[in-house]
């Protein structure tokens, strides 16, 4: 026992040693959060429009400005012709603009559907849909507005409700899924690496002819770990909570209980990949290419799983991170309880127990 | 007389197509300071793998006072002191971390074995706090064996352990070994330095997997028979050719100041000075000498080849 200690000890200043890598494993969250939260975010506000208005009544007036007085769109100027609108869009003036056809109130005093043109810059679809998206509310709400007040509305009314997260907000998405990236970056790639350091220093031989036993030495290199991906997840749940106000709904003991869970489970993937590799380098390849980028491509971190080809969707199942983050999405955002998580929280106990067993069976008490 | 301490019986090791070790017999008395001496490639790390329980012998079987190197592992690896080739401490942990470490892993304490390692130690100690990376290459091999012998093994093994280090920290190595075996510390040294097999009590001359003599160095000095001479000369390097062009000479090859030339049949000192005098234009200097153990070596490995 003293000598697990001895080798926690050893570890400790590995990591202490190492201001630089320290920095990383430290600073990384706290960067990626702050990033993520206000670089990457769905909603486009203040984006430039420009009005061409070949009726200039009273209502493409009432229209416009009830456009331009919401926090999205800003106008960039009233256009008079409409081969104006090549140019502008040319110089990258203007994201959307806005057409009305002649004669405008007279057509709708006359029932007869007077049309608005919507032209938008789609060079960035996602940018150009969302847009359309707002003038068709605002146009939508401005029409009931009228109505109300005219005649009874005919038709379906749609009652929307964003249930869980009413502002669409998107520190919904990116905490839980930073969570998960830096639990597998730090769990499984740190420890893959530090064990492959172990053997191209050579002080893994050195090791193996001691009577410490292999459980020891691969317990004694993945504490130190689970404590410093346990003080990043606090990191980045404080950040989420207090700087972007997401909400934790759930238990936080299960919250812990599924966090220190993915560690496992994440630390035992880190060692296999060591019982795999020789160096430094090939931990690095294998935890980045093999672990990474599925992580974060098929988790549904960022892009929904299930719009994703069936092939995809079935490698999605093995990959951790994705049960994880239906677990930590579910206890922070539903505040559900472990009965309706159950099923995830299962596979990811039998994943590292066959990681575990994999690695111990392959980990080498001799050279060779 | 003394017990037998390590006996290797038939072992062989093969890599694939390569045999990196060919029927290797040969034992160890307790308390012997036992050097492997051979080129680079000759099987010496392997053989030394073999014994530490960190490979496994394709055939044959060795054991070490008793326990087997294969099924025993698990009780060798607490009576065995093992220092790599390469320098294999934690470069970023300090001396004394370093010294404490390998101490506890084996359950030693420092204290208890202090004695083994003080006079190594002493040495290094004023570093302590530095971190073993910064050490010079003398001070790491010393830091080193200090590791390896903190847990009091009944056997070190070393590997090529002056590799790489000036003269002085290997003379000051070599007196350590032998200090370390007054207190019947049984050790296995290997180097490729054929001049410090003199050092050893008995050493195996390994070449290409196999091992090619085993004796004491004063016997094996004693059982080499070619006449040898040393020569001098005014040029040194036109007389070397001259030497290998001429029909008497069986190998010449420069020794220091001198050329080691041994021949076919035994000649007169001035007679042969003066063949060679004529033949290669110049004035020599020769001397019938006793071969020492590098020639003796010499003539082995050619022998093999």
């Amino acid at each position: 026992m003293k000598a697990f200690w001895a080798f926690i000890k050893k570890e400790y200043y590995h990591i202490i040693r190492d201001p630089r890598s320290l920095l990383i494993l430290i600073g990384m969250p706290i960067v990626q959060v702050i990033l993520f939260g206000f670089a990457i975010t769905n909603e486009i506000v203040d984006a430039k429009i420009s009005i061409l208005d070949k009726s200039k009544d009273q209502l493409t007036q009432e229209i416009s400005n009830k456009i331009l007085s919401t926090k999205y769109f800003l106008l960039s100027e009233y256009l008079e012709s409409a081969k104006q609108i090549e140019g502008s869009f040319r110089k990258g003036k203007i994201k959307l603009a806005l057409v009305f056809e002649e004669n405008f109130a007279e057509k709708f005093n006359r029932k007869e559907r007077p049309s608005i043109q919507i032209i938008t810059d789609a060079t960035d679809p996602n940018t150009a849909a969302t847009l359309t998206n707002y003038i068709n509310k605002i146009l939508l709400d401005y029409q009931n507005e009228i109505s109300i007040s005219t005649i009874a509305p005919k038709g379906i009314e749609v009652i929307t409700r964003m249930e869980y997260n009413p502002q669409l907000k998107g520190v919904y998405l990116f905490v839980p899924g930073t969570i998960v990236i830096i639990l597998m970056l730090i769990s499984a790639m740190m420890t893959s690496i530090s064990i492959a350091r172990e053997k191209e220093k050579g002080t893994m031989e050195v090791l193996l002819v001691s009577p410490l036993k292999p459980f020891m030495i691969i317990a004694g290199k993945v504490i130190p770990y689970i404590a410093l991906s346990l003080i990043n997840a606090f990191t980045i749940l404080l950040l989420g909570v207090f700087v972007f106000g997401l909400p934790i709904r759930g238990d936080y003991f299960l919250l812990l209980f599924e966090i220190t869970l993915f560690i496992i489970t994440s630390l035992s993937l880190g060692i296999f990949i060591s019982t795999l590799v020789k160096t430094q380098q090939e931990a690095l390849l294998i935890s980045l290419m093999g672990l990474m980028l599925p992580t974060i491509i098929l988790s549904g971190f960022i892009y929904p799983i299930e719009s994703m080809p069936r092939i995809l969707q079935y490698i999605s199942h093995v990959i951790p991170a994705k049960w994880f983050l239906i677990m930590i999405r579910n206890i922070m955002i539903k505040g559900v309880e472990i009965s309706y998580i159950l099923k995830e929280t299962l596979i990811l106990l039998g994943m590292t127990l066959v990681l575990m067993v994999l690695s111990v069976k392959k980990f080498k008490i001799r050279l060779e | 007389m003394s017990n037998i301490f390590l006996n290797i019986n038939n072992i062989s090791k093969s890599y694939g197509d390569i045999q990196a070790l060919k029927d290797i017999n040969f034992s160890v008395d307790e308390g012997e300071l036992f050097g492997l001496i051979g080129p680079d490639g000759a099987g010496k790390t392997t053989l030394i793998r073999i014994l530490i329980t960190m490979l496994l012998p394709s055939t044959g079987d060795a054991s070490i006072n008793g326990l087997d190197v294969v099924k025993d592992f698990k009780k060798l690896r607490h009576l065995i002191g093992y220092m790599p080739g390469t320098f294999s401490l934690y470069e970023d942990l300090t001396v004394e971390e370093n010294l404490k470490f390998f101490a506890t892993i084996f359950n030693a304490k420092i204290k208890d074995n202090y004695h083994l390692i003080k006079d190594i130690y002493q040495q290094i100690e004023p570093f302590k706090d530095r971190r073993a990376g910064n050490l010079s290459g003398g001070m790491k091999q010393k830091l080193a064996l200090s590791c390896a012998l903190i847990h009091k093994p009944d056997i070190l093994f070393l590997d090529e352990p002056t590799t790489g280090i000036d003269a002085v920290s290997r003379v000051e190595l070599w007196d350590m070994l032998k200090k370390l075996k007054e207190q019947n510390l049984t050790i296995i040294v290997s180097t490729p330095y054929m001049d410090e097999a003199e050092l050893c009590d008995k050493v195996a001359f390994m070449q290409k997997g196999e091992v090619m003599e085993i004796n004491t160095p004063h016997q094996i000095v004693e059982d080499y028979d070619t006449p040898i001479y040393a020569i001098k000369g005014d040029s040194f390097y036109n007389l070397l050719l001259a030497l290998r062009k001429m029909e008497l000479t069986r190998t010449a090859f420069p020794f220091g100041e001198s050329i080691h030339l041994t021949t076919y049949e035994e000649f007169n000192e001035n007679e042969l000075n003066k063949i060679i005098c004529d033949y290669s234009n110049q004035k020599t200097e020769t001397k019938r000498i006793k071969a020492n153990i590098e020639d003796c070596f010499m003539a082995k490995m050619l022998k093999n080849k």
